[in-house]
């Protein structure tokens, strides 16, 4: 994998104005995982529209912690029933036909 | 250019309170983030307009000029010309000095007429991610048979797409990177493009499994006997058990539909027998029906 791959987080504090509490805290609440690269902490750039979320949802929305983490795993379940309700429209259709 | 009630908006009365517009700014803005509603366009507009209101109301010296104009802003519009102008010229000079040209798509021509343009209490030299862009792409069963590449247009760009063999009927495939340009340096966001597929055969489809119905006469549902029947790709022979019952289940392992992403596996194809009884009988069919009865 190439370095550029991954964002280390200096850059992103800076980016987003926002402080490295803040990741530290996602962090804690298993929201985001950070990878070593040359003794600096890294995330992913695949995660990054992710962190992108929780960034905004703590600015715009003024979540802690605690939301962010009830929100991902209520949109995770949304995503989830979507494609239950895709698949069973699907079969549904099995005998909708003719 | 129709006139925005932002106090509709916020749903608070003329006399809110800054208390009472941030109380019902931060409800509404839970209710209607974008995040928090993906790819729901009417949450997205929502979103904006409170924002906007949010914008106006929240602040006092915009809420005094909306409040002094109201409904009436056109006709206070000239005395603030020269005003506007004056800012507009300073802003042109904020923008081409580098400073953001944050959101001009994201506020109303209402609020830009009279308020001349975005302002607001983000940092102006935030990157954003660019928006993601929606498509929906409309096939036929066949075409997803095996796997295609395809060129589509959005937004006028060409965009090459290899659709992989046994996508689903409103399956959404992410194309990164394709969608809206990011906001000052920032990633540009993705493209999301949901399958439509249209089934004109008369194969049924579960996944990718197929399902068809073969009509049988009764002789042949009776005595057996070699059939020949259509699968997706093919022809295939099959032979028929003696006294084989209406409603009758076969499964053709591997004739069904290629797997998403597994690249040489089928799903099985089940077919049932449906059997026909004759709608006309000659005397004599009849008469051997009717010995046939007699040795029952």
């Amino acid at each position: 994998m190439k370095d550029t791959q991954f964002i280390p987080l200096p850059s992103l504090c800076t980016h987003y104005k926002i402080e490295m509490s803040f990741f530290d805290g996602l962090s804690e609440y298993g929201l985001i995982e950070f990878i070593s690269v040359e003794k600096t902490y890294c995330i992913h750039q695949d995660k990054m529209a992710d962190v992108e979320k929780m960034i905004r949802l703590h600015q715009d929305l003024q979540l802690n912690f605690e939301g962010i983490d009830a929100v991902f795993n209520l949109l995770e379940k949304i995503d989830y029933l979507k494609s239950e309700l895709t698949t069973t429209k699907n079969k549904l259709k099995r005998f909708e036909e003719n | 250019m129709a006139f925005i009630d932002y106090y509709k908006i916020l749903g608070v009365d003329k006399n809110a309170t800054k208390a009472d517009i941030k109380k019902a700014y931060r409800k509404l803005a839970r209710k209607h983030h974008p995040d928090l509603n993906p790819n729901d366009k009417d949450a997205e507009l929502k979103f904006k307009q409170v924002n906007e209101a949010n914008e106006v109301l929240s602040n006092d010296e915009n809420r005094k000029k909306y409040d002094k104009y109201g409904e009436n802003w056109q006709h206070g519009e000239a005395y603030e010309q020269a005003e506007k102008q004056q800012r507009q010229s300073q802003q042109h000079y904020q923008r081409s000095s580098g400073a953001q040209d944050f959101g001009d798509g994201d506020y109303s021509d209402f609020f830009e007429s009279m308020f001349g343009g975005g302002f607001g209490q983000r940092n102006a030299n935030v990157k954003f991610r660019g928006q993601d862009f929606n498509a929906q792409l409309q096939l036929d069963l066949k075409d997803v048979y095996t796997t295609e590449k395809r060129v589509l247009t959005v937004n006028d760009k060409n965009i090459r797409l290899t659709i992989p063999a046994g996508v689903s009927n409103g399956q959404v495939i992410k194309i990164k990177g394709k969608g809206g340009e990011g906001v000052n340096g920032g990633p540009n966001g993705d493209l999301l493009i949901e399958f439509s597929i249209n089934n004109t055969t008369n194969f049924k489809r579960d996944g990718a499994h197929l399902y068809k119905d073969v009509h049988l006469d009764l002789y042949k549902a009776v005595l057996g006997g070699d059939i020949t029947i259509d699968t997706f790709d093919g022809k295939v022979k099959l032979n028929l058990k003696p006294l084989t019952q209406n409603g009758t289940q076969v499964k053709l392992k591997g004739k069904g539909f290629p797997v998403y992403k597994k690249d040489g596996q089928f799903g099985d194809l089940y077919i049932t027998y449906t059997i026909e009884l004759p709608k006309k009988l000659s005397d004599r069919e009849k008469e051997l029906f009717e010995e046939l009865a007699k040795l029952q």
